[in-house]
């Protein structure tokens, strides 16, 4: 049994590696295409199965944050970003789940031993796809605050020169920022990636039964780690595009 | 001691050491979103909203420990 934290190396496209957490992220951006597009050509006034299923999705997400923005309008300025990050998320750690992912694989020498390399891994396992929805969501978040306050007000924030105490206080926002960039991309990988080593390792001691309820945390765990990351950017949007104090 | 013994130690204390807090924070969250709501039930989306976020910033804690933890393990 063989843990490994970084993905690893499928094959190469002109130089550039292409890793089996790489895969899965297409995969789920190819699922999401697909859904839409298929819907956005057929929308009609009385809803299909599927167009209903992503109106309640949509319905409750408005929902949600229409609770911390107040105004629906404001809600459905910001929805795009929010729901994007929330179906890619959930999307790419539900087909993680799937059976086939991360036990079909093949042998490769690396290192003077043989390890076992799968073909698919869940992509919110893969450090570099956490952060980089991180960095894209805190980014975000302050271009919404200078397009909704704009540049000075934003700025004065962060950098004010009015007393000692407020230049402190900016100085820490500052720091706080990275650090909302770190916790974002550790607390996603850390979930999905433990959920990864809980799955193999309950399959390798007891594969029959004994799997049946990690997977369903690993489901539940899938869904809130969505939920709470698009969650967090709301409030940090909401905060961001309020005047100060 | 050597160096493989003492990472097999560091990576199980930093896992049980870091849990603690997060746990007991959770815990608490979770009694007084619960004692809130059962104070005032017409409030209970708003509650349960705020509730489940302050519960992620404590979770999250607790999974910085874990990044240590798998980090002395495997690097």
């Amino acid at each position: 049994m063989h843990i490994e934290i970084s993905a690893e190396k499928i094959f190469d496209i002109f130089g550039f590696p292409v890793t089996n957490t790489l895969l899965m992220a297409w995969l789920a951006v190819a699922i999401l295409g697909f859904v839409a597009f298929r819907i956005y050509s057929k929308l009609s006034i009385i809803p299909s199965f599927v167009q209903n299923i992503l109106e309640f999705v949509m319905e409750k997400i408005l929902d949600l944050m229409e609770g911390i923005f107040g105004s629906r309008e404001i809600s459905e300025k910001y929805f795009p970003v929010i729901a994007t990050i929330f179906l890619f998320i959930i999307v790419s750690n539900w087909i993680g789940i799937l059976p086939g992912i991360g036990s079909i694989g093949f042998i490769e020498k690396s290192s003077g031993k043989e390890v076992f390399v799968p073909f698919f891994r869940s992509a919110a396992s893969d450090l570099n796809f956490t952060l980089a929805i991180a960095i894209s969501a805190v980014v975000l978040v302050h271009i919404f605050g200078i397009l909704a306050i704009g540049v000075r007000k934003h700025i004065s924030k962060f950098i004010s020169f009015k007393s000692p105490i407020d230049f402190f206080v900016g100085l820490l926002e500052f720091i706080s920022e990275i650090a909302k960039m770190i916790s974002f991309s550790v607390r996603l990988f850390g979930n999905v990636f433990a959920g990864e080593v809980l799955l193999v390792v309950t399959a390798f001691l007891v594969p029959y039964l004994i799997p049946v309820p990690f997977l369903m945390l690993e489901l539940f765990v899938g869904f809130i780690q969505a939920l709470v990351f698009s969650m967090l950017t709301m409030v940090f949007i909401s905060i961001a595009i309020a005047e100060h104090r | 001691m050597d160096a493989e013994s003492i990472r097999l130690l560091a990576t199980a204390g930093v896992m049980g050491l870091g849990t603690v807090g997060p746990a007991l924070a959770i815990g608490i969250l979770a009694a007084k979103g619960l004692e809130a709501i059962g104070r005032n039930p017409e409030a209970a989306s708003k509650i349960q909203t705020a509730m489940i976020l302050s519960i992620a910033f404590a979770e999250a804690i607790a999974i910085y420990a874990l990044v240590v933890a798998l980090i002395i393990k495997f690097v």
